[in-house]
């Protein structure tokens, strides 16, 4: 079957192409529904990667986060017509110590592999998990992005210290929001206090215990742990934030990605024996138990819809653009394609 | 949307004899695999088509469903049938057909298609049920590109249409299948013969046919040319059409 594939040939250029697709004993078949935009695609799509890596990666089809309904499945593990979230990670071997998302063997859509901007998406019965029966389309389209912090905050349980009283995020964006709710939803004996820049994003985490702006931090305020989830030119200035107000022996996860190496003060990591746990994307493992979590408290996926942002229903390449330069203007938020 | 959908796959023409023939241009590799198993697979994957019913001149039905088993997986409900002496005669064998399930209902809705567009879209297919099921019929369509220009004597202009009213046809067109046969039973031998397009039908009876867009990659493969282009969209190097 000739499967169109819509791929970035250059940026912010989408271009057809076709790929033959047999429909065999092992691989099931996905029509996407709903795709959600992240700012890694957007880093492609705006030529901000390095010219190196754009000139290795593309063509490439965009985007990690999203769903669809199985539409072929001869493993018989799903029904025809039901509802899935596409795992974008894909391990070829499996490790009893590495995580599948951090093995450099495993390829990533969207990254190192054709994403979901596809008629069709081929895949197998491991890299799919059914979405909860009720649950918001456009919430469960960006699954993903949840799972990689749930992946963070598992990380974080698994290396962290037991005194948890105080846990501080930095970052009034997405990845903050989700990464501060998950804390509270997955360890609400522990206090989670809120840091950015923007003081109506931060009114928007009305579930922490407390939100401050970077520039008017309480001295005397301390946190046990902290996440990082800023990332690009600001990381450095956040690390050595959070090195400051984080107890000894705390530990720091850093979620935002910088495309420069970042100076730290690593003399005060040093003193006060931190440590510092680097999480990046997730595996099915993170999805299921996120899923699960999804089933078990409703509320959580409510506080998620906080996070639509633009919703634009996609049937041509021109549809796509609009899709991608909208969300290049949004303040915050997930931009989302219906795909029709 | 109706349940009742039927995919009709018109492997089209007459056929040629046996012995010496050229292979009609359906039954042509592209890219390993012939141009309407490409097809039948875009209709059997379609969660919204029961039954996916391919017409072939009969010369090659045996050839068809040799080639169907081969390459689609069991379970794919794909019927092969004979097609009859004109497109709409086809049309109509696909439907009989139906009517002999006892299964031609008012909502049951066919969607016809030629086996040389391969590059049908799941999109396309969707709304063509769709708009089929809301309005009784529906054509493919994208906007023309070059000016259509009209001669009557094939020798000289007699119109030249204004473009921005003119669209190019492409298939599926889709039909509510009951009501198709009653009009096209209705017409006489004559009318037959020059409505050759069964959109055309409905369009003389003052029905309304809805248009559903198209996508200029969804080309027919007729000529040499077609398939060079159908190659090149795939990626693979031209060796021969």
């Amino acid at each position: 079957m000739l499967n169109t594939v819509y791929q970035l040939v250059r940026p912010r250029r989408f271009e057809i192409a076709f790929e033959d697709i047999t429909m065999d004993q092992e691989h099931i078949l996905v029509r996407p529904t709903h795709l959600s935009i992240c700012n890694a695609d957007e880093r492609y799509y705006q030529g901000k990667r390095s010219e190196d890596i754009l000139r290795q990666k593309l063509p490439m089809a965009l985007i990690h986060e999203g769903i669809g309904r199985v539409v072929y499945d001869p493993t018989g593990t799903f029904q025809v017509g039901e509802k899935v979230v596409m795992i974008p990670n894909t391990p070829f071997e499996e490790d009893e110590v590495v995580a599948e998302n951090y093995l450099r063997s495993s390829k990533f859509r969207g990254s190192s592999m054709n994403g979901l901007m596809q008629e069709y998406v081929e895949t197998t019965a491991d890299r799919l998990v059914r979405v909860p029966e009720g649950m918001n389309d456009l919430v469960a389209a960006f699954t993903e992005m949840v799972s990689v912090c749930y992946q963070a905050t598992s990380r974080f349980d698994r290396t962290a210290h037991a005194r948890r009283e105080t846990i501080g995020v930095w970052g009034d964006g997405n990845m903050g929001y989700i990464t501060a709710l998950l804390l509270k939803f997955r360890f609400p004996q522990c206090r989670v206090y809120a840091f950015g820049v923007v003081e109506s994003k931060l009114s928007d985490f009305s579930f922490v215990d407390g939100t401050y702006l970077v520039s008017d931090v309480p001295r005397d305020l301390r946190v046990d742990h902290a996440f990082e989830c800023v990332g690009g030119n600001a990381a450095g200035q956040v690390i050595n934030q959070i090195i400051d107000y984080i107890n000894p022996e705390g530990t720091i996860a850093i979620l935002g990605v910088s495309e420069d190496p970042v100076p730290i003060n690593t003399r005060m990591v040093l003193e006060k024996g931190l440590r510092i746990l680097g999480t990046s994307r997730s595996g099915r493992e993170d999805f299921q138990g996120l899923v699960e979590l999804y089933r078990k408290k409703p509320e959580l996926p409510e506080y998620l819809e906080k996070l639509i942002g633009a919703v634009v229903p996609v049937k041509s390449i021109s549809d796509m653009v609009t899709a991608f330069e909208m969300d290049i203007h949004k303040a915050m938020g997930k931009t989302i394609m219906v795909w029709d | 949307m109706s349940n009742n959908v039927y995919g009709v796959v018109l492997a089209g023409g007459i056929g040629s004899r046996m012995g010496n023939m050229e292979k009609p241009k359906q039954f042509l590799d592209l890219g390993g695999k012939p141009v309407i198993i490409h097809t039948i697979e875009k209709f059997a994957i379609h969660p919204g088509l029961k039954e996916v019913l391919v017409l072939s001149p009969r010369a090659w039905v045996s050839y068809t469903q040799d080639i169907v088993r081969k390459y689609l997986p069991s379970g794919k409900a794909v019927t092969v049938l004979e097609g009859g002496a004109t497109r709409n005669e086809t049309i109509m064998n696909a439907i009989r057909y139906i009517e002999g399930k006892g299964e031609l209902e008012e909502d049951t809705i066919i969607v016809t298609h030629d086996s040389v567009r391969p590059f049908v879209t799941h999109r396309i297919l969707e709304e063509n049920i769709r708009f089929a099921g809301e309005y009784g019929a529906c054509d493919t369509v994208i906007p023309a590109t070059d000016t259509i220009v009209e001669s009557r004597e094939n020798d000289q202009i007699t119109d030249i249409p204004n473009r921005r009213f003119m669209y190019q046809g492409q298939t599926p067109q889709s039909f509510r299948a009951k009501k198709l046969k009653e009009l096209y039973e209705s017409l006489t031998s004559q009318e037959k013969e020059i409505l050759t397009d069964a959109c055309k039908i409905l369009v003389m009876k003052g029905e309304h046919v809805h248009l559903v867009q198209g996508e200029t990659f969804n080309i027919k493969i007729t000529y040499p040319y077609d398939m060079t282009v159908a190659k090149a969209l795939l990626g693979l190097e031209e060796k021969e059409c």
